[in-house]
């Protein structure tokens, strides 16, 4: 009878284990996490905006956006919300998109960004490991990726993941 | 008989359906079969089941594209991975790195496996005696 325990205790385990992995899990292995924390950004050098920017010793903020990408509207507020705090700088990399339309769309949706870089062919996105609009950057003065952000922000996600990286700097 | 003809062709059309646009491939075929071998390994992160190679997804085409440009600066497959890996982390590889951290991802199988053999050779020399 004891014998017959040991298969029940070793369901139960792994049972438990892939249920707790379940449960605490984001979706999305790859969500949120970059190959390029801890390393300084990509070079790219668009036009008044390069990445000798992110390295001029204040924190920044990366916005990858597009005026096709419904969500990146929504964030916006949060952006200018951003840019408003002292000592950090938003930038705005717009991904394969018209340069006219970014134009509009920023001068629609309100525009949060020091300076914007026109990604046409998305291969500067591939440099900083992008999977789609919108993503966001936390780079610190140095130049050195602090975070990544998948989707677009919310106010508790600002509040949550970006304000303390942002508020270290001040 | 033509009937019969049009269906045989009609059920293979789609074998032919690949997600590579014919403007991507390249001229030098050499560089083109290990550029098709190394799309295989890399992940399709919009779409994660599926590699590079057989996605439509367009990250998928720009991915692909970089892995041409980069065998024709004369990257050895290696590094043209390596490269990629850089930017998008060990998630892109279709086959996760064995490094401490994935041992038990790649010897975990083995290990249950060996140890159940192990099991059903004890019960059956139990039964023997």
């Amino acid at each position: 009878m004891k014998k017959n325990l040991f298969p029940f205790i070793a369901f139960m385990g792994l049972a438990a284990l892939m249920g707790l992995a379940l449960l605490k899990g984001g979706n999305d292995p790859a969500a949120s996490t970059s190959a390029l924390i801890g390393k300084p950004a990509p070079v790219f050098s668009f036009q008044g905006f390069s990445d000798h920017d992110l390295r001029a010793g204040k924190t920044s903020v990366v916005n990858f956006f597009a005026s096709w990408c419904t969500p990146c509207a929504a964030e916006q507020p949060v952006l200018q919300e951003i840019a408003a705090l002292e000592g950090v700088v938003v930038y705005g990399i717009a991904y394969k998109d018209k340069a006219e339309a970014t134009k509009a769309w920023l001068e629609k949706e309100g525009n949060p960004f020091k300076a914007v870089g026109h990604d046409a062919r998305g291969l500067t996105a591939i440099d900083w490991g992008v999977y789609g609009v919108p993503e966001t950057f936390v780079v610190s003065g140095g130049g050195i990726v602090l975070h990544r952000h998948v989707g677009p922000l919310t106010k508790e996600i600002f509040e949550k993941d970006f304000l303390p990286l942002l508020e270290k700097k001040k | 008989m033509r009937k019969w003809f049009f269906i045989l062709v009609f059920l293979l059309l789609p074998l032919s359906a690949q997600a590579v646009h014919p403007d991507e491939i390249l001229k030098d075929s050499g560089l083109e079969s290990r550029a098709r071998v190394i799309s295989r390994q890399l992940r399709c992160l919009v779409c994660q089941g599926e590699d590079i190679d057989e996605s439509a997804a367009p990250l998928a085409g720009d991915l692909r594209r970089v892995v041409r440009q980069r065998l024709k600066a004369g990257d050895t497959d290696a590094e043209v991975l390596k490269f990629v890996q850089e930017r998008y982390g060990d998630f892109v590889l279709m086959n996760p790195p064995v490094r401490p951290g994935t041992y038990i991802l790649w010897f975990l199988p083995a290990v249950v496996l060996l140890g159940g053999v192990a099991l059903v050779l004890r019960r059956a020399d139990f039964r023997k005696s």
